[in-house]
């Protein structure tokens, strides 16, 4: 193999597993670090700075940085890091003083920002610092976007999304609410320098050909406008027994909020199997938790209505069946229908994007299924100054992403106003700093304990069901975060080889309580994989190679299970190891956004 | 700040016959220089004692004063060990073999420990034939008071502090070979693909096994004027060839040339295969060893590998004719066996 290019940020970026695997790759294991030091301020405006919404997130992101982290793969369960984002936001003090000034004089650019869900502020966010005049058009009375109508109180209270669209909104935007956007021709032919479109994934799926659609219609809902519309309060109440279809994150909000406006035996009715259900399995297991059973490959056949009115669902019983290539289908096992009585429906089987308010012939192509073609790193449309992001870019997704896009979209939008390539994009911000402070003294806590993840405590169960509002999760207290945020192993805390300073002497290859590192006879990488002390059978994870050394081999570390301990460069007596802090920023709009 | 090994080992880490990884052959962490190439041999006698899936409980480990002494608290931690006194190793070895001959005894001795403060004790337990592995972890000087010459170092290496030494070099295999060493080898303590099968086959060889391994210590004598430093020592090893230890007989597949090749059957049936790198050698002959040896040594180069081996020869318990089993499971009877017998070994004596 040729020796690994340490200089190309993206090398080290990839060891961070947590912030790789973060769309908006926030600098996770440098927020932890911080959290362990009680500096909760700081710790959550490195938050603030890459995802925008740390106390919303903290409470509700889908988390993709956990499956990644490699505590995971040394022991049994990843650092609790969604809930140490809380702690950071829970116990920070006031940061309106750390938010970038607003210039007075505005740089005479418009743009017109469509939906104010978690897409549009955070392009708002990346541009008012640069003087940008921004106009955000939503048809709801409140910014927020899905991040308001379709998460429950109980899951992410009003005061903590009000806060954090608050410190946005207050940039000086002029908010244009109740007003839905229903031509995008009519924006166009306003003075807008960019239009921006956050409008999200509005529609939710429906089972409109099933028999009894229509005539139970009255207690029929789609999962996501019943949520938006408890939401609202337009809606306060639900029949006693409810059944949820669809097995998504939206299901669980669905069931679980029924289940506090007066469903008392509600259950959730899912074609696939419990164990590939799309519901992350921690809102699964909150789900059952709250008594509402998941009840498995069922597939509704029918809505049955008498005399007018819904009395149950009818659903036939399958088995998930795979075939060579490992594709699913689901087979009825020829058991009898089965009958589940119900008060309500609350179909969650999915959204999908509608974009009714765009005429066709303004220049913006749409693909065969209805989505705006795109460039996938700039969030261009086929019209110059037309740019997506969120949901209504690429499908439903989740917050953390529709902020990502919020950022590269606001890069585009500045490029765009300034007359540049919107291609030709700045890289991301790095640093690599040694940690070095003695033989055994580094500037970070390289100690790894064996504490097991920390559970969040839940407030009671009966006067959580009484409350639709009342936050369920309590967060961490202070010692709980501490003993959680020290089970980080600081993954971004670089191992550093320099392959001229190496005698190779093994004290890093003896030491290596994972075994980690070797010295081998240079080879392609699928030879080099197989002949490691410990096979490194995870290709996902890359070696990191040396030049040759005075013997002619090389040095192999494989990533995989790295501690990040620095024993390695404790043990090696020219310094031929180091252990450097790898600082990761993607590139935003305004170059600091924190003070 | 920290200075802990964590808890934590490689989710993938191989098992032994045992079921053991090589954690459980583990000692605490070392308080040797970073770099020491102690530490190196200590992950060596892991690797080994893990590879021959040796119940650690069944090791006893020795040793006397030095760095090098000091490194048995380093490895093997559920093993027995006795840190006795400077130069002394052997004769605590001696008394824990002739009391229990079951165990596996590795003692670990410097060139302090050996060829100076404990020469005596080395010469005597060499020609007893005492069933053990003595390794010895030679880096040419005193690391433990600040690094002066020892007795193995080699006339104009220098240390750290300058000055070439002016006197003849100890060398502990040639005396080991004339003393009547059953299994001498020299190895070195960057090279493990070398260290862990002679380690192996030392474990396994019923008789006096003496591996002097060249072990630079890079506080003190790891200077460009030493003779024991990694630069030097790299660059003039030679290999009498390449050692394979194989634990059960089996059919050997590697080609290489028969007139290069040894093969060696130990007392417990493992095999040792020497492809040789140089034709006249022959490791059961002690003269073509000590020839090899001073051959290669007047090149100005240093000759490692196995150089000798005698497989079928008598340990201690077996000359002297003691009891099998170790004293402990011996009963009063048996130990006192009262006078009746005594008169016996009396009138014998007549």
């Amino acid at each position: 193999m040729k020796p690994t290019d340490i200089k190309n940020p993206e090398y080290f970026h990839q060891v961070v597993d947590c912030q790789y695997a973060c769309p908006a790759h926030t600098p996770v294991p440098e927020y932890i670090r911080l959290i362990a030091q009680q500096r909760y301020t700081d710790a959550y405006m490195i938050n603030w700075e890459s995802n925008v919404f740390p106390g919303v997130l903290g409470r509700t992101c889908d988390r993709p940085c956990e499956p990644a982290c490699r505590r995971g793969r040394v022991e049994e369960e990843p650092v609790a890091i969604c809930r140490l984002k809380r702690v950071a936001a829970d116990f920070k003090d006031d940061i309106t003083s750390r938010l970038p000034d607003i210039p007075k004089e505005k740089n005479g650019r418009k743009i017109a920002l469509v939906g104010a869900g978690p897409a549009s502020l955070t392009v708002a966010r990346d541009l008012a610092p640069l003087g940008y005049e921004l106009d955000v058009y939503d048809e709801q009375p409140i910014a927020g976007g899905f991040m308001r109508s379709q998460i429950p109180s109980f899951r992410l209270p009003a005061t903590v999304l009000d806060e954090e669209v608050g410190y946005i909104l207050d940039m000086g935007l002029t908010t244009h609410f109740n007003h839905y956007v229903d031509s995008l021709k009519g924006l166009l032919d306003q003075d807008y320098d960019a239009i921006f479109v956050g409008s999200g994934a509005p529609r939710g799926r429906d089972l409109p050909d099933l028999p009894g659609r229509q005539e139970g219609d009255a207690s029929i809902h789609i999962g996501i406008d019943w949520l938006s519309n408890v939401a609202f309060e337009h809606i306060e109440k639900i029949g006693k027994r409810v059944i949820v279809l669809g097995g998504g994150n939206t299901a669980m909000d669905c069931c679980r909020t029924a289940r506090r406006v007066g469903g008392n035996d509600v259950k959730v009715i899912v074609r696939s199997p419990f164990d590939s259900m799309k519901a992350s399995t921690w809102e699964k297991e909150d789900a059952v938790h709250e008594g509402i059973p998941i009840v498995d490959n069922h597939v509704p056949l029918e809505f049955v209505v008498e005399d007018g009115k819904l009395v149950g669902m009818r659903f036939e019983k399958v088995s998930a069946v795979f075939d060579e290539k490992g594709k699913r289908s689901l087979i009825p096992t020829g058991e009898e229908p089965v009958l589940f009585p119900c008060d309500e429906v609350l179909v969650a089987i999915g959204q999908e994007n509608s974009f009714p308010w765009i005429e066709k012939d303004i220049g913006i192509e749409f693909d065969n299924w209805g989505m705006p073609v795109l460039n996938a790193k700039t969030f261009q449309s086929s019209c110059a100054k037309v740019f997506f992001g969120g949901d209504s870019a690429f499908g439903p997704e989740n917050i953390i992403t529709a902020v990502a896009h919020g950022h590269q979209a606001a890069v585009s939008i500045d490029l765009f106003c300034d007359g540049k390539q919107v291609n030709q994009r700045l890289p991301p911000g790095t640093n690599l700093l040694s940690t070095k402070m003695g033989i055994h003294e580094w500037s970070y806590d390289n100690d790894v304990t064996t504490d097991v993840r920390k559970i969040v405590p839940l407030v009671e169960l009966t006067s959580a069901l009484q409350n639709r509002t009342m936050e369920v999760e309590l967060g961490f207290d202070v010692q709980t975060a501490f003993d959680e945020a020290e089970r980080c192993l600081n993954c971004d805390v670089q191992t550093v080889f320099t392959d001229d300073k190496c005698i190779e002497c093994d004290a890093c290859v003896d030491i290596c309580p994972m075994d980690c590192i070797n010295f081998i006879e240079n080879n392609d990488e699928p030879e080099l994989r197989q002949s490691l002390r410990v096979k490194a059978v995870n290709a996902d994870q890359d070696l990191y190679v040396s030049g040759n050394l005075e013997t002619g081999r090389v040095m192999v570390k494989d990533e995989d299970v790295c501690l990040h301990c620095g024993l390695c460069a404790e043990r090696c007596p020219t310094a031929a190891w180091d252990m450097q802090q790898f600082f990761y920023q993607v590139t935003k709009a305004a170059p600091l956004c924190i003070k | 700040m920290t200075y802990h090994l964590p808890e934590f080992r490689h989710p993938d880490l191989p098992t032994n016959e045992l079921g053991y990884t090589k954690k459980q052959y583990e000692g605490a962490i070392s308080t040797l220089c970073a770099g020491c190439g102690h530490d190196s041999i200590s992950a060596g006698i892991i690797q080994a004692c893990f590879e021959l899936s040796i119940e650690p409980h069944k090791v006893a480990k020795i040793s006397g004063i030095g760095c090098s002494s000091k490194t048995p608290t380093y490895f093997l931690g559920n093993s027995h060990g006795f840190n006795s006194v400077h130069g002394r190793m052997p004769s605590v070895a001696t008394g824990a073999n002739l009391a229990n001959r079951e165990l596996t005894y590795i003692g670990v001795s410097g060139d302090g420990d050996s060829a100076s403060i404990g020469m005596g004790q080395f010469a005597h337990v060499v020609r007893r034939n005492l069933n053990m592995l003595y390794l010895v972890e030679n880096n040419g000087c005193y690391g433990l008071t600040k690094g002066q010459d020892s007795a193995t170092a080699d006339v104009g290496s220098m240390s750290k502090k300058g000055a070439a030494n002016p006197f003849q070099p100890v060398d502990l295999c040639t005396l080991a070979i004339d003393l009547g060493a059953t299994f001498v080898a020299r190895s070195f303590s960057g090279d493990k693909d070398q260290l862990v099968p002679l380690i192996k086959a030392a474990i396994s060889h019923s008789g006096f096994a003496f591996i002097d391994v060249i072990s630079p210590c890079v506080t003190f004598n790891n200077t460009a004027a030493s003779t024991k430093s990694y630069e030097f020592v790299r660059e003039h090893i030679e290999a009498t060839g390449k050692t394979d230890f194989i634990p059960v007989r089996q059919e050997i597949t590697a080609d290489y040339d028969p007139g290069f090749t040894q093969e060696v059957t130990l007392h417990d049936g493992s095999v040792i295969h020497l492809y040789k790198n140089d034709e006249d050698l022959d490791v059961r002959n002690r003269l073509s060893a000590l020839q090899a040896i001073h051959k290669y040594k007047d090149k100005g180069e240093i000759l490692t590998g196995l150089l000798y081996l005698d497989p079928d020869c008598e340990d201690l318990h077996e000359i002297i004719g003691s009891v099998e089993k170790p004293l402990r499971d011996l009963d009063e009877k048996a130990l006192c066996p009262g006078n009746q017998a005594l008169g016996a070994i009396n009138d014998s004596l007549r």
